[in-house]
């Protein structure tokens, strides 16, 4: 070969691609035992999220018949002009109810959206 | 007693009603249309119709005269009508939209596959219909009476007549912006007064409640009498906070969302409209117990929202409050009532009116007409011709007929995979039988005290776990009968709509 010339371009590529990507929507559709992880997984977690809700106002709400049946002299108690009982069962109440739902909202839909981005990503085969 | 100023008011609402009624007739077209608004409605809209529809004569009156008959521990009611939203929220709210389920049957048949466990639900949602549309008529003929000196009759005959005209005339579509209308105008018809009783209560130099200094148990948010107080009041919890969802109207509400991130927005919504409302009933609870304790004695605590104002401001500016308050608790009974029998007419058009009765077959939006007709005519005769039943209370045992049957319904049905349809069906009935018992129980006034009296007047506590327990074991014993399409269902219940999955 002569001095000078550069040496022809040479086009570097890998193997061909024999396989389509595989959209993991369809081990749900195919109802493989993948597609059954991946149900599971997001119906867990918003169970537990629901869980986590009523837990929440059980311990709360829940808990002041009891706290009422066992120190009858609280409802005499004054707090900011008002009797304890109107202001927790009369005001207070109604901010924690939409505090819980807002959390809730707000986290299923992310459950949501990262179950959509899981099942979105194209995955080729041979891929771990 | 007022005159002119009330009838004024009732006026002005049943005219107002039946305006947005027609109007929202423009909008309606289809049987889609008439049934679920063509699933179109926007959260912010939907919330305030679910919240005009749900907000009933018991809200709107009921918890003020309670709270003064009977003590602080009333104020659970309104905390359980508001917290059942919150369980309905994070357990079935975004679930039973996807389903795709016109009304309570359809989820039952889709779900179990079996149209044995759909004739079960139409009988159930028809009877809790009913039992719950009856003390709204018979509400109205009591706020009538009061409030402008009518017949008791003329309440319940006004009101059917209008919930028949705008239901058949507009369906679900023109309903919507009939109920969002009523929210609002519930509020301020409580919210405006309630400023003013506060103002004229404070100038009085805040004197305290004549009640809570007679007696502790009134300030004590506690049903009376020891242990079986303390189960009366968990077992009230326990039937509001899981009956709410479980109510015919408010489950119809769901399938109007676009779809089930919508259904959940629009259930938070409607739990700030639903916190914001019952901040104002038992302000006149303790407002009637310094001015008006002895409306308790008489035992027309009901019309204390009503009479508050006229008592406690001289003249005109008292008349003019009374007859806002008037026109709001006329628009109570017109809103629920309409909710209700929307949900009563959808459930008998599909399974009564819209059958073919020999070689007839009515069209979808005749049927649904015949069968609004049919859902107000029935309770509207009851109301007549029994002015007088202790009907009070049976609202207050549809939410533990509702908790004992549908909720384990739904909730099972939403999570559970292995719920069967004969499971389904024998939780329904060993729930409906134990809850139902109490209603026949207390309707014919039957008396116990301690255990035996709390466990029945009040039998959320144990009905709901029984009926729980009873469709799990079943079902477990039962497991060829799940049915094949489980699986799928539960895919169209739980995935977001974003993603092309195949949902049966």
């Amino acid at each position: 070969m002569p001095d000078g010339a550069p040496p022809p371009r040479v086009r570097v590529t890998g193997p061909p691609r024999r396989v389509t990507p595989r959209p993991r929507t369809r081990e749900i559709d195919e109802e493989t035992e993948l597609g059954g992880v991946y149900l599971g997984s997001l119906l867990r977690a918003q169970l537990g999220l629901a869980a986590r809700a009523i837990g929440l106002l059980a311990l709360t709400l829940g808990s002041l018949p009891l706290l009422f049946h066992l120190f009858p002299g609280l409802a005499r108690v004054q707090v900011v002009g008002l009797p304890l009982p109107w202001l927790l069962l009369g005001v207070l109440v109604y901010p924690l109810l939409v505090l819980l739902g807002w959390r809730y909202v707000r986290r299923a839909e992310r459950n949501e959206r990262d179950f959509a981005d899981l099942l979105s990503e194209v995955r080729a085969e041979g891929e771990a | 007693m007022s005159g002119a100023p009330g009838v004024v008011a009732v006026v002005l609402v049943t005219l107002a009603t039946l305006l947005i009624g027609t109007w929202g007739l423009r909008f309606s077209r289809t049987t889609s249309d008439f049934f679920v608004a063509s699933r179109s409605v926007r959260p912010g809209l939907n919330a305030s119709a679910i919240g005009g529809e749900y907000l009933s004569a018991a809200s709107f009156l009921g918890v003020a005269g309670l709270v003064l008959t009977f003590g602080v521990e009333m104020l659970w009611y309104p905390i359980g009508w508001t917290a059942g939203y919150l369980l309905l929220l994070v357990l079935v709210a975004a679930p039973l939209r996807r389903s795709g389920a016109y009304t309570l049957p359809d989820f039952a048949e889709a779900r179990l596959g079996s149209r044995r466990a759909r004739a079960a639900c139409s009988v159930l949602v028809v009877a809790v219909g009913w039992l719950y549309l009856l003390p709204q008529f018979q509400g109205a003929g009591i706020t009538l009476a009061a409030a402008i000196d009518a017949p008791t009759w003329v309440g319940p005959v006004v009101v059917g007549a209008v919930v028949v005209a705008n239901v058949s005339s507009g369906g679900m579509r023109s309903i919507t912006f009939v109920q969002a209308f009523q929210y609002w105008l519930k509020l301020t018809a409580l919210l405006v007064p309630a400023v003013v009783l506060i103002g004229v209560w404070m100038s009085d130099g805040s004197p305290g409640s004549r009640l809570a200094e007679a007696g502790s148990d009134w300030s004590l948010p506690l049903a009376t009498g020891g242990g079986p107080g303390l189960y009366t009041t968990y077992s009230l919890m326990v039937a509001t906070f899981l009956g709410t969802m479980g109510l015919p109207h408010v489950v119809v509400r769901f399938y109007t969302n676009p779809d089930g991130r919508a259904a959940r927005r629009t259930t938070l919504v409607v739990l700030v409209l639903l916190g914001l409302f019952y901040l104002l009933p038992p302000v006149y609870g303790a407002l009637g117990s310094v001015y008006a304790a002895d409306l308790a004695a008489t035992g027309e605590a009901d019309v204390l929202a009503l009479e508050l104002p006229r008592l406690m401001v001289d003249g005109v500016g008292g008349e003019l409050l009374s007859a806002l308050v008037t026109a709001g608790a006329f628009a109570a009974f017109l809103s629920t009532s309409s909710g209700l029998s929307i949900a009563v007419a959808g459930v008998l058009s599909q399974d009564v009116t819209g059958r073919a009765w020999g070689a007839r077959r009515l069209g979808g939006v005749t049927a649904f007409r015949l069968g609004a007709v049919l859902a107000v005519a029935v309770p509207l005769a009851l109301a007549l011709a029994m002015p007088n039943v202790g009907v009070a209370r049976a609202v207050g045992l549809a939410f533990a007929v509702a908790a004992s049957t549908f909720c384990p319904l739904l909730v099972l049905g939403i999570w559970w995979r292995g719920l069967t349809d004969v499971g389904a069906m024998a939780g329904v009935v060993a729930g409906g039988l134990g809850s139902g018992s109490a209603v026949v129980w207390v309707l014919a006034d039957g008396s116990a005290s301690g255990w035996l009296g709390a466990l029945l007047s009040q039998p959320a506590a144990w009905s709901v776990p029984l009926a729980f327990a009873v469709m799990v074991l079943v079902s477990r014993l039962t497991p060829h009968r799940v049915p094949a399409h489980a699986r799928r269902f539960m895919v169209r219940l739980h995935t977001p709509e974003v993603l092309e999955l195949d949902r049966g």
